[in-house]
C-alpha cells in the first residue's frame, strides 16, 4: 500500500468535492484517535499510581523503614531489612556493572575500525533482551552452587548482568557525542589512545555519564526475578555479603501473595517507596544531564 | 664527570618512562577487549549453561519435551507445552492489544501533539517503563484481576461469547488478564523506537504527500507508516521479546496452572512463572534440570526474536540515514 498512485492522489479539486471533504474529515477523525489513544494509555499508568499512593500512603510508618518484618500472626513489623538489602544489592551491581559497561562502551564508541565492536553492541543489545529470570538462572548455577548458599554477591551479581547493557549503549551514545577535535586535539599532542581516553574523553563525558549510570540504577532497581534465586530474601537484618539477603521487591513480591492483610498494607507502602526513588534518581539524572546543555 | 651520569641518568629515566607509558599502553587497550569481551562472552555463558545443566531433562525427554503436556513431579514427568503454549498466548494478547495503542501514541508524539505537549507526554509513557514489574503484578491481583472478574469478563462473555476465547469459567487472573498488563508494559518499547523511526522519515515526504493533495492522515498513512514499517517491525518484536520473558508481573496474575485451554479467561502458566514459582522448591535433579530447560527454551526464543529485532531495526534506521545523508 504505498500506493502513491492510487486514485485518491489523482489532483483533488480544490473547490472541494465530496471525496476531499471526507478525506479531510477522516484525517481529522484519525488524528484525534491518536490522542484519545494516548489517553487510554496513560489512563492506567495514572490509575496504578493513584492506587500506589494512597493505599502506600495509608500504611507509612516509621515501623515500615526501621524494622524488619514481624513474625506471622504478631503486628508492626516493616521493610526496613529489605530496603537495606535493596541498596547494598545495587552498590555490588553498580561497582560491578559500571566499569564493565563503561568499558565496553569506551571500546565500541572509539575503536570503531576493529569488526569486533559490531559484536560487542549487538551482544549487548541481545543480552539486553535476554529475560532477567534467565540471568537469575545462571547466575544460581555459577554462584549459588559454587557458593553453596543463596547470597547477596550472587544477587547483586545478577543485577550487574543486567546492568552492563544498558550501561554500555549508554557510555557509547555519550563518547560518540563528543566532538572529534577533542579527540584530534589530543593525539596531536601525542597523548596515547589510553591518555586520550582518562584525561580527554571521561572527564568530558562525565555529566552523561553519571546521568546514564543512574538511570541504569533506575532500571535495575525495580528487578525482581533475577534475585528470587539469587539474593532470596531474608527476614531479619543482615549485610553479610555471603549470605542471603532482603530485597523490597523480592518482599513486595511475597506479601502480595500472603493471605495476610498487615502484608497486603505493607506491600502497597513498600512500592509507594520503591517507586518514589526511581522516580527520584530518573528525576536527579534528568537534572544532571540537563547541566550539560546550558 | 658527574654532570655527564646525570644526563645518561636522565636519558635512561626518559627510555625507562617510555617503555612504561608503552607498557600500560598495551595494558590498556588489552584490557579494553577484555572487558568489552565480557559482554558477548555472557550471552555464550548463559548459553552454554543452561543447555550442560538441563542435560538430566533433555536426555530423559529429547525434543518430546517441547510438545508434551504432562507436568508431574511427584510422578517425575515433564512437558513443556502448557508453559510455551500460555507464554504464545499472553504474548499475543499482548501484542494485539499494544500495537495499536503503541503505533497511535508515536503518531501523536511525533505527527500531532503540540510541542508543549510533547515532553510531558513522552516522559509519562517512558514513566511506563519504569513501573517495577512487581508492582503491576500487586495491582494486578488487587484491583485488575477483581474487576476482570466483575465488569470486563461478563461483558465480554454477553457480547463475544460466541467465542470459544470467551467462554467458561472466569476468575479474574488467566491468560486475558497476565496479557492486558504485558500489554501494558510493553507500550513504551514499541512507542518508543516506533516514535524514533517515525521522526527519521525526511520531511520532504510528507511535504510531497502534502503536494499531492494529501490530507495529513494521508501523509502519515500511505507515505510515513510504509517508509518506517520495517523499523516498526523491528519494534513490536523488541516488545515481542519483552512480553515473553516478563515474568513477575506474569506469574502474579495467570493462575499458575499447567494447562492448555481455548479460553482466555481460564488461569496458565509460562515458561517465565514456572520458573519463579517452582526453581526454589523443586526437589531431585531431573525437576531442577526440567525447570532449567523451561529457561533454555525461553533462552533460545527470546535470543533469535531479539536477533530479528535488531537486524529489522538496523536495516530501517541504515535505509533512512542514507536517504538523510
Amino acid at each position: 500500500m504505498n500506493g502513491g498512485m492510487s486514485p485518491a492522489y489523482s489532483p483533488a479539486p480544490i473547490a472541494g468535492g465530496a471525496a476531499l471533504r471526507w478525506r479531510q474529515w477522516r484525517s481529522r477523525l484519525m488524528l484525534a484517535l491518536t490522542a484519545v489513544a494516548t489517553a487510554a494509555v496513560l489512563a492506567p499508568l495514572a490509575l496504578i499510581l493513584y492506587q500506589v499512593v494512597v493505599r502506600g500512603a495509608a500504611a507509612l510508618s516509621p515501623a515500615l523503614f526501621l524494622r524488619a518484618p514481624a513474625p506471622v500472626g504478631e503486628t508492626g513489623g516493616g521493610l526496613g531489612n529489605a530496603m537495606v538489602g535493596t541498596v547494598e544489592l545495587l552498590v555490588i551491581a553498580l561497582v560491578v556493572g559500571i566499569p564493565v559497561g563503561v568499558a565496553g562502551g569506551v571500546y565500541a564508541a572509539e575503536h570503531g575500525r576493529e569488526r569486533f565492536t559490531t559484536v560487542v553492541r549487538f551482544a549487548a543489545d541481545v543480552l539486553n533482551g535476554i529475560p532477567t529470570i534467565v540471568t537469575g538462572l545462571f547466575v544460581y548455577a555459577v554462584v549459588v552452587i559454587s557458593m553453596h548458599s543463596f547470597s547477596a554477591i550472587a544477587g547483586g551479581l545478577a543485577l550487574a548482568i543486567i546492568l552492563i547493557p544498558v550501561m554500555l549503549r549508554a557510555s557509547e551514545e555519550v563518547l560518540r557525542a563528543l566532538p572529534r577535535g577533542y579527540r584530534q586535539a589530543a593525539l596531536a599532542l601525542g597523548a596515547s589512545q589510553r591518555q586520550v581516553t582518562f584525561s580527554v574523553l571521561l572527564p568530558a563525558a562525565k555529566t552523561g555519564l553519571i546521568s546514564g549510570g543512574m538511570l541504569a540504577l533506575a532500571r535495575v532497581a525495580g528487578e525482581t526475578a533475577p534475585l528470587l534465586f539469587t539474593a532470596f530474601g531474608n527476614d531479619y537484618w543482615s549485610s553479610r555479603l555471603d549470605r542471603p539477603i532482603a530485597a523490597l521487591t523480592v518482599q513486595i513480591f511475597d506479601y502480595a501473595l500472603s493471605p495476610y492483610k498487615i502484608w497486603h498494607q505493607q506491600a502497597w507502602a513498600g512500592s509507594l517507596v520503591l517507586i518514589a526513588g526511581i522516580v527520584a534518581v530518573g528525576a536527579l539524572a534528568r537534572l544532571w544531564a540537563g547541566r550539560e546543555r546550558p | 664527570m658527574a654532570k655527564q651520569a646525570t644526563a645518561l641518568e636522565r636519558a635512561a629515566g626518559a627510555a625507562r618512562g617510555i617503555r612504561l607509558r608503552q607498557a600500560s599502553d598495551r595494558v590498556y587497550a588489552w584490557g579494553l577487549r577484555f572487558l568489552a569481551a565480557i559482554t558477548p562472552v555472557l550471552i555464550l555463558a548463559i548459553g552454554v549453561d543452561l543447555w550442560l545443566e538441563s542435560a538430566v531433562s533433555r536426555h530423559a525427554f529429547g525434543w518430546g519435551f517441547l510438545t508434551s503436556r504432562a507436568w508431574n513431579p511427584v510422578l517425575g514427568e515433564f512437558g513443556a507445552a502448557p508453559f510455551i503454549f500460555g507464554t504464545l498466548v499472553t504474548t499475543a494478547v499482548a501484542v494485539i492489544i499494544a500495537v495499536p495503542f503503541s503505533l497511535a501514541v508515536a503518531i501523536f508524539l511525533a505527527e500531532q501533539a503540540p510541542r508543549w505537549l510533547r515532553g510531558p507526554v513522552s516522559y509519562w509513557v517512558e514513566l511506563l517503563a519504569a513501573v517495577p514489574s512487581v508492582v503491576y503484578g500487586l495491582w494486578g491481583i488487587f484491583a485488575l484481576a477483581p474487576w476482570m472478574r466483575r465488569a470486563l469478563d461478563p461483558w465480554l462473555r454477553s457480547h463475544l461469547g460466541w467465542l470459544p476465547l470467551f467462554q467458561g469459567a472466569s476468575y479474574g487472573v488467566g491468560f486475558l488478564t497476565a496479557g492486558l498488563i504485558l500489554a501494558l508494559m510493553i507500550t513504551p518499547y514499541i512507542t518508543g523506537i516506533a516514535r524514533e523511526v517515525i521522526g527519521a522519515v525526511p520531511q520532504a515526504y510528507r511535504d510531497g504527500a502534502y503536494a499531492l493533495a494529501a490530507t495529513r492522515w494521508d501523509a502519515i498513512w500511505d507515505v510515513v507508516l510504509p517508509s518506517a514499517q520495517s523499523g516498526i517491525w523491528g519494534g513490536v518484536m523488541l516488545g515481542v521479546g519483552r512480553a515473553l520473558g516478563e515474568t513477575i508481573a506474569v506469574t502474579m496474575v495467570i493462575g499458575n496452572r499447567p494447562a492448555i485451554s481455548a479460553s482466555l479467561f481460564a488461569p496458565g502458566y509460562t515458561l517465565a512463572s514456572a520458573i519463579a514459582n517452582e526453581f526454589t522448591e523443586a526437589i531431585g535433579p531431573k525437576y531442577v534440570s526440567a525447570l532449567l530447560e523451561l529457561g533454555l527454551v525461553l533462552f533460545a526464543i527470546t535470543v533469535l526474536v531479539n536477533l530479528l529485532a535488531r537486524w529489522m531495526v538496523w536495516r530501517t534506521t541504515r535505509h533512512t540515514r542514507g536517504l538523510l545523508a
